[in-house]
């Protein structure tokens, strides 16, 4: 494998973006803000790659208007994955591994609020047996969450605790929609919404969009001191079917841990767009006591569609990049319930690559 | 570091209709996989990992479809990447699919490409009004009929050679049992004669709407090695540009002739016109044969009209183009791409059946999407690179 | 005035969905009033059936009948329903693992209050009045007051004579479309009967309408400028095809019309002569609706109509092709 690290993150997530739904607005200063950390210009990068949905957008092509904020004369080594930034990300990471680039830049836009984000996503379902009774998401995530209570694995009080913890560490994320942590027993005494969640058990509806700069070798040493090295990533899906899956397992999720190499993981930033799921995802990757989960607020916080996932790279690399961190996992997931999970490892060092 | 040799050890398709209403989603795709797999002689549970790939989720009204496919597609446990760039994606998807393999991450891949246009209406699906805009649109003809326009224009070429095009497609398809148009008798006449539907470009000149999928088996140097007819990877290349900018070759567009110059200095190829045994180009719209020739660099600008009115482009021409019957004859959307890549790879592993082109040795794959801006392109080979 | 216009957007479309033989099964059982699961290789009885086996992947045929009682294994509540969802008022989801089957079928249960609900209570399908072969025949599931178990288990004899092998899924999405900040300058600027496009700093084209970033170089354009309103047909097609939502009746010629001082065509329409006389380098001019009907949009033009001036040269147009 060749070493590859992260070595740009860019970000922007907000209640309700007013601009269209292909970002492009949003994307220009974001690639600005990679050009500004990396010292490139957008002739250093060989390949590209973005992260969308047309349904979250309304309507079929979404992406294509995306590459205008590349610049696109002369045409760029492109692609698209209708998947999170962080399977952008694998594709990139990818390409670079087939030694064809050395360079990617990777980017995903959402506009959630363009439509009723919950009702969207019942869209995801089988279109056969689901989607015409329509089966919201945060309701699919609140049968997981009683799944889990009824089986004695996790109880109301551990899903608050998750959320008050991501509320106080949001006070310190700029992009964090909602913040400001109060106590678990005030957040317990806050009103049912879809029983056994409460609205802080569910991330916020947000828009938003982020990039993320990869560079090999001397490439990525050349732009930082510190880069944060992909020691590793895997990634694997679940069948979608609620009622086969255990719903408080996630195997993907555990498959894709076990595939790296996890000793030494201080922070972890875990993509749970509710409560429950990063309880999941922490046994899923048997992350001890002592890791740090989740210090930019997570999910629970802001939770721009189809960035959020790669969001959580970002974050993790920036750990990594000022010197606080010497490994961190970060995680992203898609689909209902944690169908499909992928998994990476940043370290200081490109060493023990896997 | 080089890319690790790879190769095409099985292709499957499905019988290509305007509505396959005996199969579902899932069963279109696993007609198409179960075929490529029997080819390959393997089963789905020795996959590493699949690539998914179709176009606009609007035309089956389900959003990211891989995620309910995942388990009838073999895909729970593994690895699955959903992959889209408009009209090019199942030529795109096998490239990531191919990726997978020469970056030494996998040794035995999966790829799929599917659409199943019956499910509703491309036409609708592409043309939902944008608010404050002129609501002119009419679906892909009726955007790409004025580049055609344009074409005609600038080579001044006889208004009959996409008829000539269409009518050597249609019966191409014929000799195509997996082809969803099997049209006897199409003439040029017959095509001219056709009703005319986005002026210039007449009925017999467009593309189906199909249901259909296309699978691909993409295998590591030592699994390949197996193989008894392997179609190796000589060369992959993408590019992108803007839909639309200022003094943009929307008929030839700078994205074509890039991606064509890097794919064959990548094969190894100078003289594409005698070195390419066989090419699958995606030809959506008659024109865009000799559109294409151009741009690929099997003609010199404003000349590709007169390789295809000469014959060349005939199954028994210089350089058979579309063989299969083309995307003229099938349009699976997102797998048409793919179809063009596994048709290439059926010619140099001497697998094509009636349609075979004699003694094929070298093939490309091609496949556009957008509004010309999105292309996706592979050479590949019967010999190892 | 906010930064940006928006204006609503339905994306409705009655999806015609063929089932294949195990789905059809399955919504054929539901139409004649039975839940039909199936037995894969893990011995489990799976409701609705898989298409495909979980683990040896072929196709499923092994179908068995459940019952239309069973027991609540997780459930939800819903304060707020969502449309399209089979009640409109609050209600629960619940995975319901019906007798006979060994995992749960996901469907709304028909309760007035969370506190009537729990893991482990027995429910029972309510039919819809009207079935058709589709999941909204389940109407959903209502409490069991007996606790009475149905008839269950028993291997299902040949299909119906009449399957069902298709279903139509009405999929109806309520988006609002916001115009970019560029675009939205020029779409307010129709309304005052102007077209104004902008000038790329970098690249210094002029675009009409303005982008949010020069597809050339990647930055806004910003420099206003106020456009002509004739220009110069470059290429066109005559649509003779109708289509399920289009909006103007053919034939009609849709054409890239570039205004003079415009670096870009854009699409519109060209009426007030012959399809057929239309034609490259003819010379256009902007035909405004009445000035009552005007709003924010590029609609506020009718059309564009030849004027009485000599055609373009091909040579100052075909860069533009």
């Amino acid at each position: 494998m060749r070493d590859v690290a992260v070595v740009g993150f860019a970000q922007r997530q907000m209640k309700d973006f007013d601009g269209s739904p292909t970002c492009v607005e949003l994307l220009v200063p974001l690639f600005k803000e990679c050009y500004e950390q990396t010292g490139w210009t957008r002739h250093d990068v060989g390949f590209w790659c973005s992260g969308s949905s047309d349904y979250l957008a309304g309507r079929s092509f979404s992406f294509v208007q995306a590459v205008d904020a590349i610049g696109v004369i002369p045409p760029v080594n492109e692609s698209h994955v209708e998947m999170d930034l962080a399977w952008a990300m694998y594709e990139a990471w990818l390409k670079i591994q087939t030694g064809e680039v050395d360079t990617a830049l990777v980017y995903a836009f959402g506009k959630s609020s363009a439509g009723v984000l919950r009702r969207t996503l019942a869209l995801q379902l089988d279109p056969y047996t689901m989607t015409p009774i329509w089966p919201d998401t945060v309701s699919l995530a609140g049968l997981q969450a009683r799944a889990g209570i009824d089986a004695g694995l996790w109880d109301e009080r551990a899903m608050a605790e998750v959320a008050q913890r991501s509320l106080t560490a949001a006070e310190s994320n700029d992009y964090a929609v909602r913040k400001g942590g109060s106590s678990v027993d005030d957040l317990l005494a806050r009103p049912m919404y879809a029983d056994p969640l409460r609205k802080h058990d569910c991330a916020p509806v947000t828009d938003g969009a982020a990039a993320i700069v990869l560079a090999a070798g001397d490439k990525a040493r050349a732009v930082r001191d510190n880069p944060a090295w992909l020691t590793g990533i895997s990634h694997h899906v679940d069948p979608l079917s609620m009622g086969t899956r255990d719903l408080t397992r996630s195997p993907s999720a555990q498959r894709s841990g076990a595939a790296l190499d996890l000793t030494g993981v201080e922070v972890a930033e875990l993509h749970a767009p509710f409560s429950h799921q990063e309880l999941v995802l922490r046994r899923e990757l048997g992350l001890a006591d002592d890791v740090v989960v989740n210090p930019s607020g997570g999910a629970l916080v802001s939770n721009p569609m189809f960035s959020a996932g790669g969001i959580r790279v970002g974050e993790a690399a920036r750990r990594i990049w000022s010197g606080d961190t010497s490994k961190a996992l970060a995680h992203a997931t898609s689909g209902p319930a944690l169908q499909q999970n992928l998994v990476c490892t940043l370290s200081s060092t490109p060493e023990g690559t896997i | 570091m080089g890319k690790k040799p790879a190769a095409v050890i099985g292709i499957g398709q499905t019988h290509h209709r305007a509505k396959r209403l005996d199969v579902s989603m899932a069963g279109l795709c696993r007609e198409a996989i179960d075929r490529a797999l029997e080819d390959a002689g393997m089963t789905l549970d020795e996959i590493d990992a699949i690539v998914v790939g179709k176009a606009p989720d609007l035309f089956e009204g389900v959003m990211m479809p891989e995620l309910f496919l995942a388990e009838s597609l073999g895909a729970a446990g593994k690895p699955l990447l959903r992959v889209h760039t408009a009209g090019s994606v199942g030529g795109s998807t096998a490239i990531v699919a191919a990726s997978l393999v020469q970056a030494g991450i996998h040794r035995k891949v999966l790829t799929v490409a599917y659409e199943k246009q019956s499910e509703s209406n491309a036409m609708w699906a592409l043309s939902v009004p944008v608010p404050f805009n002129m609501p002119v649109h009419a679906g892909a003809g009726g955007y790409f009929a004025p580049h055609v326009r344009s074409y005609i224009r600038r080579s001044g070429a006889p208004t009959h050679v996409g008829a000539i095009v269409a009518a050597k497609d249609r019966n191409n398809a014929l000799k195509n049992p997996y082809a969803h148009l099997h049209n006897e008798g199409t003439t040029v006449e017959s095509v001219l004669a056709s009703q005319m539907l986005w002026d210039p470009i007449r009925y017999d000149e467009t593309c189906p709407s199909s249901d259909g999928a296309c699978a691909l088996v993409i295998a590591s140097e030592d699994v390949a090695d197996a193989s008894p007819n392997p179609a190796w990877i000589h060369g992959t290349i993408m590019r992108s540009e803007a839909t639309s900018a200022a003094e943009r070759d929307q008929v030839n567009p700078q994205a074509s002739r890039d991606a064509a110059a890097a794919l064959w200095k990548q094969a190894g190829i100078t003289s594409p016109i005698d070195e390419i045994d066989a090419a699958e180009i995606y030809v959506p719209f008659s024109w865009f044969e000799p559109m294409w020739l151009e741009s690929l660099g099997f003609a010199a600008e404003g000349e590709g009209w007169k390789l295809t009115e000469s014959g060349a482009t005939a199954l028994d021409g210089r350089l058979p183009v579309n063989a299969s019957g083309g995307v003229l004859s099938s349009n699976p959307i997102g797998a048409s791409g793919m179809l063009r890549f596994g048709e290439a790879a059926l010619q140099v592993r001497g697998l094509a059946g009636e349609h075979q082109v004699d003694g094929a040795r070298k093939a490309l794959g091609h496949a556009y999407g957008g509004g010309s801006q999105f292309f996706a392109m592979w050479v590949v080979g019967a010999d190892k690179p | 005035m906010p930064r940006t216009l928006s204006a609503p957007v339905a994306v409705a479309f009655d999806y015609t969905r063929s089932t294949g033989p195990v789905l059809g099964r399955f919504l054929t059982g539901l139409r004649d009033g039975v839940v039909v699961g199936a037995r894969t290789s893990d011995g489990r009885v799976v409701v609705p059936p898989p298409e495909f086996d979980p683990v040896t992947h072929q196709a499923t045929t092994d179908f068995v009948q459940v019952a239309s009682t069973g027991t609540v294994t997780s459930w939800v509540w819903v304060p707020e329903p969502v449309k399209g969802q089979p009640f409109d008022r609050p209600f629960a989801w619940a995975l319901v693992t019906l007798d006979g089957a060994d995992v749960p079928l996901l469907h709304a249960l028909d309760v007035a209050s969370p506190a009537d609900v729990s893991t482990g209570m027995r429910v029972q399908v309510r039919w819809a009045d009207e079935r058709v072969g589709a999941i909204t025949d389940i109407a959903g599931f209502e409490p069991v007051h007996d606790g009475g178990r149905g008839a269950s288990g028993a291997s299902l004899e040949a299909p119906s004579d009449d399957p069902v092998t298709g279903v139509i899924t009405p999929v109806g999405l309520d988006y609002v479309y916001a115009a970019s900040p560029e675009e939205s300058l020029f779409y307010r600027s129709l309304a005052e009967g102007k077209l104004v496009g902008q000038r790329c700093p970098t690249c210094e084209k002029v675009y009409i309408p303005p982008r949010s970033a020069c597809p050339a170089d990647g930055s806004p354009t910003v420099e206003e400028v106020e456009l002509p309103e004739t220009g110069t047909v470059t290429t066109f097609c005559i649509v003779n095809v109708p289509f399920l939502g289009q909006k103007i009746t053919p034939p009609y010629v849709s054409a890239y019309v570039l205004l003079d001082g415009a670096d870009i065509a854009f699409l519109h329409l060209i009426l007030d002569c012959a399809a057929e006389d239309v034609h490259m380098g003819m010379r256009v001019k902007a035909v405004w609706k009445p000035r009552d009907e005007w709003g924010t949009t590029i609609e506020n033009i009718s059309h564009f109509a030849p004027i009485d001036e000599p055609d373009a040269d091909y040579e100052t147009y075909k860069k533009y092709l």
